[in-house]
Parts: C-alpha cells; structure tokens; sequence
C-alpha cells in the first residue's frame, strides 16, 4: 500500500556525489526529492516544501545534522517526520547523539538501495499509523467531550428526579459522591402522609449510564408513591416490577429499605442484596445486623418477589446504618479490601469520642489513600421524635391524585346480571384505590367473593349448602344453581360499602343484603365445626380476615369492618 | 589482484544513475581532487578538526563509489584527527593522493 503513495523527501548532503546517488535511489523509488547542501538550507526547504521524511547528513558546514534535526522535529510538531542521518559514523558516542537530536534511524555509507528502500517503506508505514492514531485521538477526544457535556445534561434531569427528598431533615446524615449516579448509587427519602420517613438506599449494578438509567424510575416510582400514603411493601413491588420489566437481564438493583415510625419507635426494613446494615443502640454500644435476605429489585418478577420485612423497635437515639459495597470493598495500594471487620471495629471503639459517621468515613478515606471515594455511600438515620422531623421538602408537585379517602357507595345487582357479570373486579377496583387497602386485595377478594356467593346461592336462589357435603351433591348443587339463576324473574343483591380514615389507617364496612328470606344465623354462627366442611358459608374463614361480622335482622344481611393501618 | 575499485558497487551504481552515471563520476572525481587537495593544506595549519571533517566527507563518498581502500586510508586519518594525533598524517595523505590516482584512472575507463 505504501508503496504505491509518492512521498515527498528531503535529502541534505554536502558532498555532491553522495548526493546524487541518494537523488538517483529515491527517484527510482518514484518519490519526489527536494535536495539541499547543508542544515540551514534543509531547514528552510523543510518549511517551503514540507516534505513527509528527511534524509540529513550529519556532518554539513554552517547547521550540522543535528541542528537541522532538532529544528525540523521542532516545526513538525505533532506530526510524525522520520529523519534517518546519513552517516559513516560508526562510532557509539555519534550514533547516541544522532538519536538524541531527534534522528529515528541511520543510513550508512556506502548506500545500499534495497535497504533504504526498506526504511522509507517502513517509515511511511509508521507515519500512516501516527497519523491514524492522531485522528482517533482527536476523535475520543472530541467524543469525550460530547460524553461529558451528555453526562452534565443527564445528571440534571437526573437531579431533579432523583432529588434527594427529605434527606436534609435534622436526623439524617448521608454521604454520596456528586457522581453517585454514575456508579449507580441511589438515595431517595420521602416523609409519608403519615409522618414516618421512608428512605430507599440502592446500588445499581455496573457503572455509567447504564446503572444510572434505572435510578429514574426507581426514584420517581418511590417518590410518586409514598406521597400518596402507599406502604413500603406496595412501593417495593412497584418498583421491583418496573426494574424487572425495563432493566437488561445482569442489571439489577441492590438495596435496602427503610420505614421509620418515629411515633412507635419502630422500623421496618427490607435487605436485598446490600451489605449488612446496623442499628447501633445508644444506651448499649451494642450493634445488631441487618441481613440481606432478600434478592435485589429488579431480578424476581412479581409472583416470585418476597416482601417480608424485620420490624425492629428503636429507642431514642439508636441510630440504622446503611451502606453500598463501595466502603467495604475500598482497596489501599496493596490492593487490599477495607472489609466487614474493620467497618465492625470502628463501632466497638468505645474511647473514640468522634461520631460513628465521620469515623467511619475519615477511616475508609485514609485507608483507601484518597483513592475511590466515588464509590461510597453511607447513611445513618437516627430515632427522633415525631416533633423534630420536619417535612422540609417543598418542592413536593401538589397532590394531585392521593387516591379514595373517605366515600360510599351502593350497588344493586338484578337477576340479568347474575346470570353474565361478576362484580367482585369491579368492587376490587374501586377498593385498590385506596392505597391503605391495595395490599390486601387477596382478602378483601376472599370476603367479598365468600359474601356474594352466600347472598346469591342460600339468599336470592334458595340452594341448600348442606348439598354440598357429598361430591355428588356438589355437582347436583352447580346443576341447580345454574338453571335457578337462569329461571330467575326478581331479587337482588346489594352490596354497600362504606370506608373512612382513621388516623394512619382505615375501616371498610363490607355490607351486603340479598332478597332471600334470610336464615337462622344464630345457630349457624356458632357452629364453630363448619370451618373444615365443604360448605357452611365460608363464615369462620372470612372471620378470621375482618375485625369483626355479623349477621343482622332475619339474616338476610351481614356486615363486615375490615380496618388497616398504614404500618401494616 | 585487487581492483581500487569495487566492480559490483559500480555495478548496482550505473543501474541507478542509468544516464546520471558520468556526472556521478565526473562530480566525484572533482570533490575527491580538491578535498585530496585540502587534506594537505589542512595538516599544514594543524586544523584537526577541518583535517577529521574533510576525511571524513571523502571516506563517505570513495565507499559509496566502492573505493574501499581509499575510504580506509580516510578513516585513519579521520580517527587520528579527532585524536588530535597527526604524527603519521602526513604518510597517510601521500598514500591517499597515489590511491586517489588509481581510482581516478579506474572510474575514467568507465566513462
């Protein structure tokens, strides 16, 4: 390839025959020569001509070779111009300067063309390269650039989703690098309707934009949600679901998180896949663990996702610590990990007089030299009174949907409707709206389906339940529902419910009438052996998930109050 | 017996110059005739460093002509030059001048 490029070359040479033979050499090799008789002249042919490599005599009068050669790598700058000296020097001394001045290799007399032929066909290979390897240079450069003006962007569209929430409030300290979000660590807290402060601490895997891409919606679900009152379990599967939809299989999010109840002293917490995390009590020293039990967000779908979480008490003062891998897997110059146990010791020195949180900050920070601070995030939470924690943040959007509070409503269904329309999702919808009521729509399903069906089936169609104690009446007992249902002319079903807040939580009134003639529910009720049988109204099982049931008048009607609080 | 000058490198030197070749030898002949010259005039005013230089161009150019032992008598006193040892100086210019004359004849045929 470079063999078919013609080069423009320099040759300086004060002895003519010499000159004429180098002239003759390179012609043949069809480049273009510019041909000099001493450094001054090579220097200013250099600059007129700008030729792509130089031949220069080392001993010339007025500049010698090495003059020329420093001046000529002077005005090349950054581009590559191979000077091979021209030279019967032989001895070491010589030859080491020639390099010195700038010279990249040596010719020797008498001139031998296959050789040289060779050199500049292997120099102007090497002259490609670094030009190649300018350009791209000049291009990561350039890349570089638009990447992190990119990241500048992305980091205040990111700010102002992922704002840091209530983290300002006078019991939190927090450490995060400003370039957290492209190592993918997280810290999102909200103050709840309630009261209690809910802070989420997340690590995502890998770093740049990738681990940062999935904080958005991890931190705009979380914010959006516990506006409006949702519980800390409804906010982890919300978000663990949107990380499992949108994130790359590999990419998942390390986190803990914490419900604070500064009224009952209490927190819940929730560990998938981050270290350890500690609540160090005041009065003791002493510092429990808490375990990652849990797979991060973003790996189960929801089927599988598990949201059981530790209830722990906190007394005044005892403070929760949590962390990202960055502080235990700070390495010092022998490459060396900081570690579970060092992280351990600084709790138990109980002579240090300086707070927990700057120790273990200067500590992981002198041990790691100054080195990756980047990567660590810290946060210590500290049980306060209610008083002291101030929703500071007001940047809140107003809210705009904060989902059913208080309300009624009545449903009536009819004969045509029996027989083609189940109710029971469109009462579960209406009953989800409430955020204190949506994690338990299984039960409320179970109640509401187990009512329905006692209305309909014993009050409006008449069917005997005690059919059902055989597998034969059991099919009889389907048989006869159906065609009752289709023969039906009147009667009806009416659902009421009722909902109203109360405090942190809620009471539903479930009540339900049917147009039957009723039963003797007295007996009925306390016939506490049904619970096993195939039929008996299904009345002690949803006992057990309401506060409390009852039948009313002929028994004809049943009500049942089913509350939650919003710490459940 | 041994040519002054070596045939294959005038050889491989007609092939490149093709209709340069009598300039090659015609300019050579008349640099190494003034610098022969200089050789001399340069022991006379004990200049080592011109003596070293100019033996110095005239060894570079007899070798590429393939005048092997006149580029060797030129490196002798290159060397004692740059020594500052001009003692023997004068009997390696002597026998550079009649070395010279052999070269000279031998390149002439050529012309």
């Amino acid at each position: 390839m470079s063999e078919s490029v013609p080069l423009t070359i320099l040759i300086a040479d004060d002895t003519d025959s010499d000159r004429l033979i180098l002239e003759a050499i390179v012609k043949k090799e069809g480049h273009r020569v510019v041909s000099v008789c001493d450094g001054q002249e090579a220097i200013s042919a250099f600059i007129a001509e700008r030729p792509d490599m130089v031949l220069l005599d080392a001993l010339m009068p007025k500049l010698d070779g090495f003059g020329a050669a420093r001046k000529i790598k002077e005005l090349a700058g950054q581009e590559l111009i191979p000077i091979i000296f021209l030279t019967s020097l032989t001895d070491t001394e010589s030859l080491v300067h020639c390099l010195g001045a700038g010279g990249d290799d040596f010719l020797s007399k008498p001139y031998n063309r296959v050789i040289l032929k060779a050199k500049i066909k292997s120099f102007s290979r090497m002259r490609e390269m670094h030009n190649e390897v300018q350009v791209q240079r000049d291009q990561i450069a350039s890349h570089n650039d638009h990447l992190m003006q990119e990241q500048t962007i992305a980091k205040q569209v990111f700010d102002n989703i992922a704002h840091t929430g209530c983290l300002d409030a006078s019991n939190v300290n927090y450490f995060l690098s400003p370039l957290a979000v492209f190592n993918g660590d997280v810290i999102v807290a909200a103050i709840r309707p309630s009261g209690s402060m809910m802070v989420l601490l997340g690590d995502f895997t890998g770093h740049g934009l990738p681990a940062a891409i999935g904080a958005m919606p991890l931190a705009s679900s979380f914010y959006g949600m516990v506006q409006k009152g949702f519980s800390m379990v409804d906010i982890l599967r919300e978000v663990n679901q949107k990380l499992k939809q949108i994130l790359p299989i590999g990419v998942f999010c390390c986190a803990t998180i914490v419900d604070m109840n500064f009224v009952k002293k209490k927190i819940k917490i929730w560990n998938g896949g981050l270290p350890d995390g500690y609540v160090h009590r005041a009065a003791t020293g002493e510092v429990e663990t808490i375990r990652s039990t849990h797979l991060p967000l973003g790996v189960l779908d929801d089927m599988n996702f598990k949201d059981d979480c530790r209830h722990i008490e906190m007394a005044l003062g005892d403070r929760l610590y949590m962390w990202s891998d960055g502080i235990i897997e700070s390495r010092n110059s022998n490459g060396d990990m900081y570690g579970e146990e060092r992280l351990r010791a600084l709790f138990d020195d109980k002579a240090q007089t300086e707070p927990v949180f700057d120790r273990i900050l200067n500590s992981v920070h002198e041990y790691a030299e100054g080195e990756r601070d980047d990567d660590l995030s810290l946060i210590e939470l500290t049980m306060v009174e209610p008083a002291e924690v101030v929703n500071t943040n007001l940047d809140y959007e107003p809210q705009r949907y904060g989902g059913l509070l208080e309300w009624a409503l009545d449903l009536e269904l009819k004969p045509s409707t029996f027989r083609l329309f189940d109710p029971l999702p469109l009462l579960l919808n209406v009953l989800v709206e409430v955020p204190g009521l949506r994690s338990h729509s299984g039960n409320l399903y179970t109640i509401l389906a187990e009512l329905y069906s006692n209305a309909l089936e014993h009050g409006v169609l008449g069917l005997d339940s005690s059919w059902k104690q055989t597998p034969e009446g059991f099919a009889k007992y389907y048989d006869e529902r159906k065609k009752r249902v289709d023969a039906l002319a009147g009667g009806f079903v009416r659902f009421k419910l009722d909902h109203e807040v109360q405090g942190d939580g809620g009471t539903l009134i479930i009540r339900v009438t049917d147009s039957g003639p009723g039963f003797e529910h007295q007996r009925n009720i306390n016939n506490g052996h049904k619970l096993a049988g195939y039929s008996g109204r299904g009345i002690p099982l949803i006992r057990t998930l309401c506060d409390s049931l009852r039948y009313i008048g002929v028994g004809n009607q049943v009500e049942a109050i089913f509350k939650w609080d919003a710490d459940d | 017996m041994k040519g002054s000058v070596d045939t294959e490198t005038l050889s491989m030197l007609k092939e490149v110059m093709e209709d340069d070749f009598s300039e090659l030898i015609t300019t050579y002949i008349d640099d190494a005739t003034s610098r022969v010259e200089q050789l001399s005039s340069f022991l006379n005013d004990k200049d080592s460093e011109a003596l070293r230089h100019c033996a110095h161009s005239l060894k570079g150019s007899s070798s590429n002509l393939g005048a092997t032992a006149l580029s060797d008598l030129c490196f002798e006193i290159e060397s004692r030059a740059k020594d500052n040892q001009l003692a023997e100086v004068g009997l390696y210019i002597e026998q550079i001048a009649e070395e010279f004359l052999s070269v000279k004849s031998a390149l002439e045929k050529l012309l």
